[in-house]
C-alpha cells in the first residue's frame, strides 16, 4: 500500500461473502420500499434480487424478500439497521444453503420458432414444473419455478430453442414444516 | 359537537401538548397558514432565524443543552433543503429534532410546482423517520408519533411534511393518549447475567479503562451521576469521546482526557494497552479507533449502547449490553455493591501498576505547546478563556476544525449538556446558531461559541438573530486566517501545498459586529488577552471577539491516518524528528 494520503484509513481486508435471503415484514405505506432499498444503497449493501407484495390485506402488511451478499458482519448490520426502521415489524435471515427453508423464483420464457423447437424447449423445462401459459403456432410462453441458478441455466440453455424474452421475479422464501418465523 | 380545528391550529395544539416552548423557523408560502396561527398560541415562542440551516443548528443547541427535543418550522422547497445539513448533523450525533415543513397543496404534488421538492425523499436518509401528511385526520397522531420517535431509543431528527391544503382543512383534535411511560424499558434488552459478566470482567482486569461517549449525555443527567459513582467505586481510569465530554469531570485525576485522533497521549496509549475496555454510549468511530485492525489488540471489549446496530459495527466486542446507559449503570452499581462491596480496595493493588504506567504517559504532557510572548497561541487563548469562565457554569459550542479540537483539549467540562459540538458530520457553521439555541434555552447563562474565522462565516448571518432576541452570545473567534485543519493536513500530507485554504479578504470582525449592532472586541497580543476576555464577559450583549492567533500553529497530539493508538505524533518537534529519519512521512 502506498503512503496513506487520506484522513481515513484504508481497508485491506478481504473477507468471504455469503449469500443471504432477508425477509422483512413492513407496513404497506407510502415510501416504505424506498426506505428499505435506500438503506441498502446508502450503506453500500448489495441487492441481488427483490420481491415485494402485500400479504395481509387487513393489517396492511407487506413482505419483502431480498437476496443479498455480504460478510457475516455486513449481513448482521443489514438486519440490525432494518429493524431500526419505523415501519419494519420483523426481519428474518436465511442462508441460501439452509435446508429448512424453501426458496423459489419464477420465470417466464417466450420461445419463438418452429414446432420442434417449441417442443424441445418445453421438454428442457420438464424438471421445473413448466406451465404453458400461451401458445400460438410460432410461439410459446412457458412458466417455471425454480432456484436462481437453475433459472440462470435455463435462460442459457433455451437460447438454442429460440428464446426471445425472459422475465423473472426475485426469490421468495418460506420455512419448511409447521413452524413459522416469529 | 366538539370544536373543529384547522391543520395549522392542530400543529400548535400538538406542540402545546408536547410542552414545546420555543420553535426555530423561517416563514414562506407553504407554511403561511401555520404562521398565521402563531399569535394565538402564547406559550410558544418563535425564534426567527436568518437561514433554515441556522434554525436546525439552533434547535440542536437547544436540544443538547436542555435535553428536550428541538423544534423547527420551515417552508417547502428551499426551506426544506436548507435544513438538510442540520438534520444530517443531528442524525449523526443523535440529537432529537422535530422538523415541521410546509409542502405545496396535495393536488400540486408531483407537478414541479413553485417551491416544490420531494422533501420526504430528500430527508429520508437523514432522519430517523419522516411523514408526508395527506389526510387532515392523520395530522395530530403523526405529530405526536414524530415527537415519540425523535426522543425515544437512540434520539434523532424526524420530519413531518404538511401540504398547505391540509393546514387549512378542519377536523377534531384529540389529545394524545396518555401512554404509560415506558421509562426506556422497551430499549433495554439485557439481563442480569450480562451485568454479572461485566462485574466478573471488571474484577479480573488489571488494566481496565472506561471509554465513554455521547450516549451518557443523551441518557440524561442522572446517567452522568451514575457514571461518576461507578468510576469512583472502581478506581478505574476513564477517557471520553468528543461528544461525551462533561459526563465526567474534566479536572478529575481519574480522567485521562479525550481520546482519538487529537486525544491525549495517555488516553490513547491506555486504550491501546488495556486488558478491559468498557465502552459506555460510544460507537467506535473511525476518529477514535485509528487503524482498526490494530485497535486495542489485547483487550476484552464491553459495549453498552441503546442501539443494537452499534454493536459489532466497527469493532467486534466480547460482551454487548443493549440498553439505556442510565439503566445499565444503575444495575451495574447495584450488583457491584451487593457482590463486591470492597471492590475499590481489592482492585487498588491490582491496578496499581497500570496507574503507574498511565502516570508515565501523563508525564509526557502531550497537550503542552510552545508558548509565545508576541503572538497569541490558540491553545493559550482557550486556556485563558477556561480560567476566566470556569466558575460561571458556562455553555460552550464550537464550529469545526482546529479550534474545536483545542477547545476539546483545553477547556475542562464538569457537567453534562455544557458542550455542544458537531462531531459526526463535522459541520462548519454549527457553533454560532447552536449558541443561539443554547442561549434561548438558558437565557441567564454564559454561552460561548469557540469559533474559527472560516467556519463562523458560513452562518454569520445568525448574529442578526442573536441581536433581535437580545441573546448575549459570545463568538470567540480564533482567527488564523487559514482553514486551519485543512492547512494542517496539507502540511502533513500534501507537501505544504496550501491549495485554497487561505482566506484572503476576510471581513473586519469588529466592524462586522458593529454592522450587526452588537459588540466587537479584538485581541492581538497575549498581554492584552485577559483584559479583553474580561471585557467580553462583562458585556451583556452579543459579542464577536476577534482573537488574532498564531497563523501556522498545528493541533497536536495527533494519530496520523491509518495508524494505531500507540503511534502518535506529539508535537512539531516530534514531527520534525520523524521527518529527518524518513519515518515521519510514512507515518502520515
Amino acid at each position: 500500500m502506498p503512503n496513506s494520503k487520506s484522513a481515513y484509513s484504508f481497508s485491506n481486508k478481504k473477507e468471504k461473502f455469503d449469500t443471504h435471503i432477508i425477509v422483512v415484514w413492513v407496513d404497506n405505506e407510502a415510501g416504505v420500499l424506498a426506505r428499505v432499498v435506500g438503506l441498502f444503497s446508502g450503506r453500500g449493501y448489495n441487492i441481488e434480487s427483490l420481491a415485494v407484495a402485500q400479504v395481509d390485506e387487513k393489517l396492511k402488511i407487506s413482505r419483502i424478500t431480498i437476496v443479498t451478499t455480504g460478510t457475516p458482519q455486513v449481513v448482521n448490520q443489514i438486519k440490525l439497521q432494518l429493524r431500526k426502521l419505523v415501519p419494519v415489524h420483523k426481519v428474518a435471515d436465511f442462508k441460501r444453503e439452509d435446508k429448512a427453508v424453501i426458496f423459489k423464483e419464477m420465470a417466464l420464457f417466450k420461445i419463438v420458432g418452429p414446432k420442434n423447437k417449441l417442443e424441445g424447449a418445453l421438454k428442457a423445462c420438464k424438471k421445473y414444473n413448466p406451465v404453458l401459459l400461451d401458445k400460438t403456432k410460432k410461439s410459446n410462453v412457458i412458466q417455471i419455478t425454480a432456484l436462481r441458478r437453475e433459472i440462470d441455466k435455463m435462460s442459457k440453455d433455451l437460447k438454442k430453442f429460440g428464446l426471445v424474452s425472459v422475465s423473472r421475479t426475485g426469490a421468495v422464501a418460506m420455512t419448511r414444516g409447521a413452524d413459522i418465523f416469529k | 359537537m366538539s370544536k373543529l380545528y384547522s391543520g395549522a391550529e392542530i400543529v400548535f395544539k400538538c406542540m402545546e401538548d408536547q410542552n414545546v416552548d420555543h420553535i426555530f423557523g423561517y416563514p414562506g408560502g407553504a407554511v403561511l397558514p401555520i404562521y398565521d396561527e402563531l399569535q394565538n398560541f402564547k406559550s410558544i415562542k418563535h425564534v426567527l432565524v436568518r437561514h433554515e440551516q441556522g434554525a436546525g443548528h439552533a434547535a440542536e443547541g437547544y436540544a443538547r443543552s436542555s435535553g428536550k427535543p428541538g423544534v423547527i418550522l420551515v417552508t417547502s422547497g428551499p426551506g426544506a433543503t436548507n435544513v438538510v445539513t442540520a438534520l444530517t448533523d443531528a442524525y449523526m450525533d443523535s440529537i432529537p429534532l422535530v422538523c415541521i415543513s410546509g409542502q405545496v397543496p396535495t393536488h400540486l404534488i408531483g407537478t414541479d410546482a413553485f417551491q416544490e421538492c420531494d422533501t420526504t425523499g430528500i430527508t429520508r436518509p437523514c432522519t430517523k423517520h419522516n411523514w408526508l401528511v395527506k389526510d387532515i385526520n392523520d395530522l395530530a397522531s403523526t405529530i405526536h408519533k414524530a415527537f415519540e420517535v425523535a426522543t425515544t431509543g437512540r434520539p434523532g431528527p424526524v420530519l413531518v411534511d404538511i401540504p398547505k391544503d391540509i393546514q387549512f382543512q378542519k377536523t377534531k383534535y384529540n389529545r394524545p393518549k396518555k401512554e404509560k411511560k415506558l421509562n426506556g424499558k422497551s430499549h433495554n434488552h439485557f439481563n442480569q447475567n450480562s451485568i454479572d459478566e461485566l462485574i466478573e470482567l471488571m474484577s479480573k482486569s488489571s488494566k481496565p479503562i472506561f471509554y465513554t461517549g455521547g450516549g451518557v449525555i443523551n441518557s440524561g443527567p442522572k446517567a452522568s451521576e451514575l457514571l461518576r459513582e461507578l468510576v469512583y467505586a472502581t478506581g478505574f481510569p476513564i477517557t471520553s469521546t468528543l461528544q461525551g465530554l462533561g459526563s465526567f469531570p474534566g479536572d478529575d485525576n481519574q480522567f485521562l482526557g479525550m481520546l482519538g485522533m487529537h486525544g491525549t497521549y495517555e488516553a490513547n496509549n491506555a486504550m491501546h494497552d488495556c486488558d478491559l475496555m468498557i465502552n459506555i454510549g460510544a460507537r467506535f468511530d473511525d476518529r477514535i479507533t485509528g487503524k482498526i485492525d490494530e485497535f486495542s489488540p489485547k483487550s476484552k471489549k464491553v459495549h453498552i449502547d441503546i442501539d443494537p446496530s452499534s454493536i459489532n459495527k466497527n469493532v467486534k466486542v466480547d460482551l454487548a449490553i443493549v440498553g439505556d446507559v442510565k439503566t445499565v449503570l444503575s444495575s451495574t452499581l447495584k450488583s457491584l455493591k451487593q457482590k463486591k462491596s470492597k471492590f475499590l480496595k481489592s482492585n487498588k493493588q491490582k491496578t496499581s501498576k497500570w496507574w503507574e504506567k498511565i502516570q508515565k504517559w501523563r508525564s509526557v504532557r502531550s497537550l503542552d505547546y510552545i508558548g509565545s510572548e508576541e503572538t497569541i497561541k490558540p491553545q493559550y487563548a482557550i486556556e485563558r478563556l477556561y480560567e476566566l469562565t470556569k466558575d460561571k457554569d458556562s455553555y460552550i459550542t464550537t464550529e469545526v476544525g482546529q479550534h474545536q479540537m483545542w477547545a476539546a483539549q483545553h477547556y475542562k467540562f464538569n457537567k453534562p449538556n455544557r458542550w455542544m459540538t458537531s462531531g459526526g458530520l463535522g459541520t462548519m457553521g454549527y457553533g454560532l446558531p447552536a449558541a443561539v439555541g443554547v442561549q434561548v434555552a438558558h437565557p441567564k447563562k454564559l454561552v460561548i461559541d469557540i469559533a474559527g474565522e472560516a467556519s463562523v462565516l458560513m452562518t454569520i448571518q445568525e448574529m442578526s438573530t442573536a441581536v433581535q432576541y437580545n441573546l448575549p452570545i459570545k463568538i470567540f473567534i480564533l482567527n488564523n486566517q487559514y482553514m486551519g485543519m485543512v492547512r494542517q493536513w496539507q502540511e502533513l500530507l500534501h507537501d505544504k501545498n496550501y491549495s485554497e485554504s487561505y482566506t484572503a479578504a476576510l471581513p473586519d470582525f469588529v466592524k462586522l459586529a458593529e454592522a450587526y449592532n452588537c459588540v466587537g472586541i479584538r485581541a492581538k497580543t497575549p498581554e492584552e488577552l485577559d483584559d479583553k476576555i474580561i471585557e467580553m464577559l462583562n458585556t451583556d450583549r452579543p459579542v464577536i471577539f476577534d482573537c488574532m492567533v498564531d497563523k501556522v500553529e498545528n493541533c497536536f497530539p495527533m494519530i496520523p491516518s491509518g495508524k494505531p493508538h500507540n503511534q502518535m505524533i506529539l508535537g512539531p518537534k516530534d514531527q520534525e524528528n520523524k521527518k529527518i529519519t524518513g519515518k515521519g512521512k510514512s507515518l502520515v
